[in-house]
């Protein structure tokens, strides 16, 4: 019965897919993308980042790229992979679209591979950062990040900074298990050692005992993956409970610290040391524009969320004029693999061998900012071209 | 030893804060036998008024708690007036059915209006960090928590057990017929009573947003831990809910701390085990109305 469902499913698509071949001849000038985004929900402001990023993009490089006129349709899903599912469905099939974009996090992104392997479309993954995902679908390329890389060179800074004893609270789902065992394999190797572990659910009310259990296990510092939407609860809790009184640092990869919500955590996050791909605050003047463009236009900070949407619709525009303007999916993807651009983030790549970024990673530690008196991400140290270390050690 | 004490201060405070939350639960569903699920929209509504109040117009926290009670219970009391009471008569499920679809509205509402990020309020400096007591790690929050809502109880209480006002409630809930023959306005009770709950709702929802994190999807987060709290402590008096709310708050802090793998199903735990033990709840009578 079920694989029975499963393959009409297929055949339909492919019906539909082959017809879509056919019937598109008015739609031969334009290109659809199909972005599928949280915009309601608790992730919801992931979703508006990214479509923030997007606009901003086509409003400075225009909407046509290799005489092809771009089409963006945003579809909520609110994280559900269920609902992930459907609204790609209805864009490969009655929207005809070219790519599928976006994915708020990572059960979505892994809902909609199949679709993207059986429709031959790209699947442009702008926000979720499990590893495993692009090997769900040769059509799936990303511009976001892994886990892995933040959470490898913050565990490899950890042990060469003096940080020997480290407890662990990490939020208890694939991309915080990622996290936890990525750190944890990279500082162990480095001569430290993991004291407590402690894996907190996803919808945690109260961060109290938790923290409590860090604080008496009296570790050098603590390594937190929260997503970002819980980071200020965090924030605030670990200085309630005096951990920073008590010497205990925070270390992690940067979601707890996001640029979003940094500047509403208050003077306790200072200090914090995080290793990611973006701040808001890199030095470049590419990044410059960028930020001063998205505070224009849409009175918030850019994140790291915006930053991966900015790159994705780039990396869209830039395939398509490789392949002038032909939206085969299989040529599209090929485009992409191996190309290489100046992100406001700092230089990245598409890796040709796994279809995931490669990208620096900076290692950043939170300050007050003289000119404006925010909080910022302020980096320090960088290791440069990082591949997604989650899939290169297999 | 003194993080066993930390432990229970921290549990206390959170059975304090669910109980400020959960009574007026208690109150519409025990005393009143209506299924008010959309309880924490109003929580949630006290809680950004406070945050409103505080953040944008730079009032005293303190000045503002009050607030949030009053702005609470005036949305409590209008739509009592304009759409509750036309449910009293109603079979459960068009009640459930009529304040689940509130509670979404509310949700909807408030993520378009304020964002769906999540909000905190700017806390004095008085409130915040954590001073020791013969080694005993005390959160000034918290303890503001403990004070505040122990009051409150033995206000409520008090106000049951010894007032006019309470004799007419527990008489309206017991016997609302007799109740009217003898001359109490039943509805008006009813929707006083209401309206305070509601008003508890939203000081609880102003006090939480500290410790629980307020967005717009408050109501649903933490209708289930309300539903415990009703269901453990019975519905029937306060002081059920009130026992009910400190043994889960600690449980909870303390299942937590000690075995962080299974922490989350502590709670639950505990309310299985109770409900078999007695199916009406700690305090519930035995025949349900």
């Amino acid at each position: 019965m079920f694989e029975h469902k499963t393959f009409s499913r297929a055949a339909a698509i492919a019906a539909l897919a082959g017809l879509a071949g056919l019937a598109s001849a008015k739609a031969e000038d334009t290109v659809k993308v199909g972005l599928i985004l949280p915009m309601t929900g608790g992730q919801a402001s992931t979703g508006k980042q990214i479509e923030n990023a997007i606009k901003l993009y086509m409003k400075q490089n225009g909407d046509t790229v290799a005489g092809k006129k771009v089409e963006i349709i945003v579809k909520d899903d609110a994280a559900i992979p269920d609902k992930t599912k459907t609204a790609a469905q209805e864009l490969i099939v009655n929207d005809k679209v070219n790519f599928i974009a976006g994915f708020g996090v990572t059960p979505a992104a892994l809902a909609a591979a199949p679709l993207a392997t059986q429709a031959k479309i790209p699947e442009i993954v702008m926000a979720a950062g499990t590893s495993i995902i692009t090997e769900r679908s040769p059509y799936i390329v990303r511009t976001s990040f892994t886990l892995a890389q933040s959470s490898t060179i913050i565990g490899d800074w950890a042990a060469q900074n003096g940080i020997k004893k480290v407890a662990t609270l990490t939020s208890d789902y694939a991309p915080g298990n990622d996290a936890l065992n990525f750190f944890k394999q990279n500082f162990t190797a480095g001569g430290g050692e993991v004291v407590e572990e402690v894996k907190v659910p996803l919808q945690n009310p109260d961060f109290a005992p938790f923290l409590q259990r860090m604080k008496d296990a009296k570790p050098d510092a603590i390594f937190v993956f929260v997503p970002a939407g819980q980071g200020g609860n965090f924030m605030k809790q670990y200085a309630e409970r005096g951990l920073d009184k008590a010497g205990i640092k925070v270390i992690g990869p940067g979601d707890v610290t996001d640029d979003d919500l940094l500047n509403n955590m208050g003077d306790a996050v200072i200090g914090t040391v995080t290793a990611h791909l973006y701040s808001a605050a890199h030095p470049s003047q590419m990044n410059k524009d960028f930020v001063a463009a998205y505070k224009k236009d849409f009175n918030s900070r850019p994140g790291f969320m915006a930053v991966s949407g900015y790159d994705g619709i780039h990396l869209i525009y830039e395939a398509l004029k490789k392949t002038n303007g032909d939206t085969d999916g299989t040529k599209l993807v090929e485009a992409m693999k191996g190309m290489k651009w100046e992100s406001p983030r700092g230089p990245i790549s598409i890796d040709p061998e796994t279809r995931d970024i490669i990208q620096n990673i900076y290692i950043r530690r939170v300050a007050r900012s003289k000119t404006d008196g925010e909080l910022y991400n302020i980096e320090f140290q960088v290791f440069e071209a990082v591949k997604d270390l989650g899939k290169t050690k297999k | 030893m003194t993080s066993i004490l930390t432990n229970l201060f921290d549990g206390v405070a959170y059975g304090m804060l669910l109980f400020v939350l959960a009574c007026g639960l208690a109150v519409t569903l025990g005393l009143m036998n209506f299924v008010n699920l959309a309880h924490g929209a109003f929580a949630m509504a006290g809680g950004y008024v406070c945050m409103l109040l505080v953040n944008q117009h730079g009032w005293p926290f303190f000045a503002a708690l009050p607030l949030a009670f009053v702005s609470s219970a005036l949305i409590g009391i209008v739509l009592e007036r304009t759409l509750y009471r036309h449910l009293y008569a109603r079979s459960h499920l068009d009640q459930v059915l009529f304040t689940i679809g509130l509670t979404f509205m509310s949700v909807a509402a408030v993520d378009y209006i304020q964002g769906s990020s999540r909000v905190f309020i700017n806390l004095p400096a008085a409130l915040q960090g954590q001073f020791d007591l013969f080694g005993v790690g005390i959160g000034r929050y918290r303890l503001m928590i403990i004070v505040i809502c122990g009051l409150l109880t033995i206000g409520l209480q008090m106000v049951l057990a010894k007032t006019r006002f309470g004799s007419r409630l527990r008489a309206a809930v017991d016997d609302p017929r007799a109740a009217s023959g003898l001359g109490i306005n039943v509805p008006q009770v009813f929707a006083f009573t209401f309206a305070f709950g509601c008003g508890l709702a939203g000081l609880g929802g102003a006090l939480s947003a500290e410790i629980l994190g307020l967005d717009p999807y408050f109501p649903l987060k933490f209708m289930i831990y309300f539903l415990i709290v009703v269901t453990v402590g019975g519905s029937s008096s306060i002081t059920g809910p009130f026992l009910a709310s400190l043994l889960l708050g600690i449980g909870d802090v303390a299942g937590k701390y000690y075995v962080p793998k299974m922490g989350p199903f502590v709670i639950y735990t505990m309310m299985i085990v109770i409900l078999i033990w007695r199916p009406n709840g700690l305090f519930g009578r035995t025949a349900a109305r």
